[in-house]
């Protein structure tokens, strides 16, 4: 790269959040550098996982029809698993497809997004980690990498959640244990038509599954299971601070998830194709740097953009929002002339005028209601035991349903503590 | 189904080793004073082994979420993705 180029925007990144950023630029007429350190878009991402449609459909109309997404979600399962059992909310509805969403892998996927953004007129750098942002009296001026530097009006940190970038320039400190979760998955190949037939789909159609309790062995966090075409994608997510005091490597915990007597049905005769693991940002508003700088904006995973509420998890569809709103902010800043942290504002506010703010606020208590061990290592026992002994008929004298259910719940912590826990569950969410 | 080690599940994965620099590096003095070494429970890739007082590192099948970086408490570890075309290439994400 030589050093004489100077381009309106630099997009470090090339996930969901940055190509969309390029893309917007691009399509506006403006010079975008989008530069990504893997050697091909998506190639050091990973996901779950599964892409809600509705914010990249308004960049990208009917999107779906093109991109290569795997299966559209009709059917969510959430599970409280216990070792030998396992009691689900299973809900399948017609009226997922009125807002569809659906399961990805991220290899595939971020290429083709990314190759929107090249089509539209970005350049794309792949093979290229970028070391630091270059800073000029505070102001951004552009980015190094090795001895390389290139210049731009602004940079969009779109670098992930471990964001290096915004690390090294002092905008955020070091992320904290409690604020991110480890995921770790392996991508299960199976014929179509065993996928199909195991999970009552059709050609198109998938499921996406949350579980709760055994498999973390009681730690904040959960398991997924999501069908793809050919594969199924299975995994953890375990809050980082757990580690500190775990028994038992994550390692091993994933393995023993596939042996569960509810999972290993599901997989039988798949091969593992892959095995990988991301961190994913969880602490909510509580972790987000502030997204406007001189020359700066920071989207996706890098400014903290996931929301989990335990039933339900979202990033890729916050950093799609978030990159198209860092985009005009910067082709609003490029008409004013003024890329400065005041002139580059209005990303802020869009962002709180839409849902990406706007949702973040709403489940800002979910972080702290997640920290409530009982969810993981009480209530999935308590499930177990009132739902086996419901439909349990052995020939004993049988007990009235409220009692052997107050029973329950009394040896589960008590009928005050669960009514307190299920308050603050639904003020959190 | 049966269970894979963590060595033949990291055998499905495709690397590009950086041979010549290590993008994970342990300050053992530190490590030999830590006491839980949450790195060997939280690497997925599990690739910190206790050994004496410290950890042994193998940074070749590191697939780079960062997780070691956060959970090490007494900041034993200098730790930067790998230049750019090494490290893992996810083939389906």
């Amino acid at each position: 790269m030589s050093t004489e180029e100077r381009f309106d925007a630099i997009v470090v990144g090339a996930g969901p959040a940055g190509s969309v950023a390029a893309y917007c630029l691009a399509k506006a007429g403006l010079e975008v550098l989008l530069v990504e350190r893997g050697n091909a878009p998506g190639s050091k991402n990973m996901t779950g996982g599964r892409l809600y449609g509705h914010s990249l459909e308004k960049v990208i109309p009917g999107f779906w029809e093109e991109a290569p997404v795997e299966r559209r979600i009709v059917n969510e399962t959430i599970t409280f698993l216990t070792g030998e059992s396992a009691v689900s909310l299973d809900v399948k509805s017609k009226q997922f497809a009125q807002a569809p969403s659906f399961t990805v892998l991220r290899s595939e996927f971020d290429s083709w997004l990314a190759g929107k953004a090249e089509e539209a007129g970005a350049m794309l750098a792949c093979g290229v980690r970028v070391d630091e942002l270059l800073r000029q009296e505070g102001k951004v001026m552009g980015i190094r990498s090795d001895e390389d530097e290139m210049l731009a009006d602004v940079v969009i940190a779109a670098d992930g959640v471990n964001s290096i970038l915004a690390q090294k320039a002092d905008i955020r400190g070091e992320l904290p244990a409690k604020h991110v979760a480890t995921g770790v998955k392996e991508v299960i190949e199976l014929p179509r038509q065993v996928i199909e037939d195991r999970f009552h789909l059709t050609e198109q159609t998938g499921a996406a599954q949350l579980f709760v309790g055994e498999c973390t062995r009681g730690m904040q966090g959960g398991g997924f299971l999501y069908t793809n075409h050919e594969s199924i994608s299975l995994g953890l997510v375990i809050t980082a601070e757990e580690f500190a005091d775990a028994e038992e490597r994550i390692v091993d915990l994933v393995e023993e998830f596939k042996m569960h007597p509810l999972i290993q049905p599901l997989i039988e005769g798949g091969q593992v194709v892959e095995y990988s693991a991301h961190l994913v940002p969880e602490g909510g508003l509580n972790m987000m740097p502030s997204l406007c700088h001189d020359g700066l904006l920071i989207v996706g995973d890098a400014a903290g953009l996931v929301l989990n509420t335990g039933y339900m998890v979202r990033g890729m569809d916050l950093a799609i929002a978030s990159g198209e709103a860092a985009a005009n902010a910067v082709i609003a800043a490029k008409a004013g002339g003024d890329f400065s942290k005041q002139g580059l504002s209005s990303y802020q506010t869009a962002l709180e005028n839409s849902f990406v703010l706007q949702d973040m606020k709403t489940y800002a208590k979910a972080p702290k209601f997640m920290e409530n061990h009982r969810i993981f290592g009480n209530y999935p026992g308590l499930m177990e035991e009132m739902m086996v002994s419901l439909f349990s008929v052995n020939g004993n004298s049988a007990q009235p349903v409220r009692k052997s259910m107050l029973t329950s719940i009394k040896r589960h912590g008590g009928f005050m503590q669960l009514a307190k826990d299920a308050w603050k569950g639904m003020r959190a969410v | 189904m049966n269970k894979l080690s963590i060595e033949e599940r990291l055998g499905k994965d495709k690397f590009a080793v950086d041979e010549d620099k290590p993008h994970i590096v342990l300050d053992q003095r530190i490590c030999a004073q830590c006491s839980k070494k949450p790195c060997v429970k939280a690497c997925p890739a599990g690739l910190y082994v206790p050994q004496g007082d410290g950890v042994k590192l193998d940074y070749a099948g590191c697939l780079e979420c960062g997780t070691c970086r956060v959970v090490c408490v007494m900041k034993g570890l200098k730790w930067e993705y790998p230049r750019g075309t090494f490290g893992v290439e996810f083939r389906y994400g």
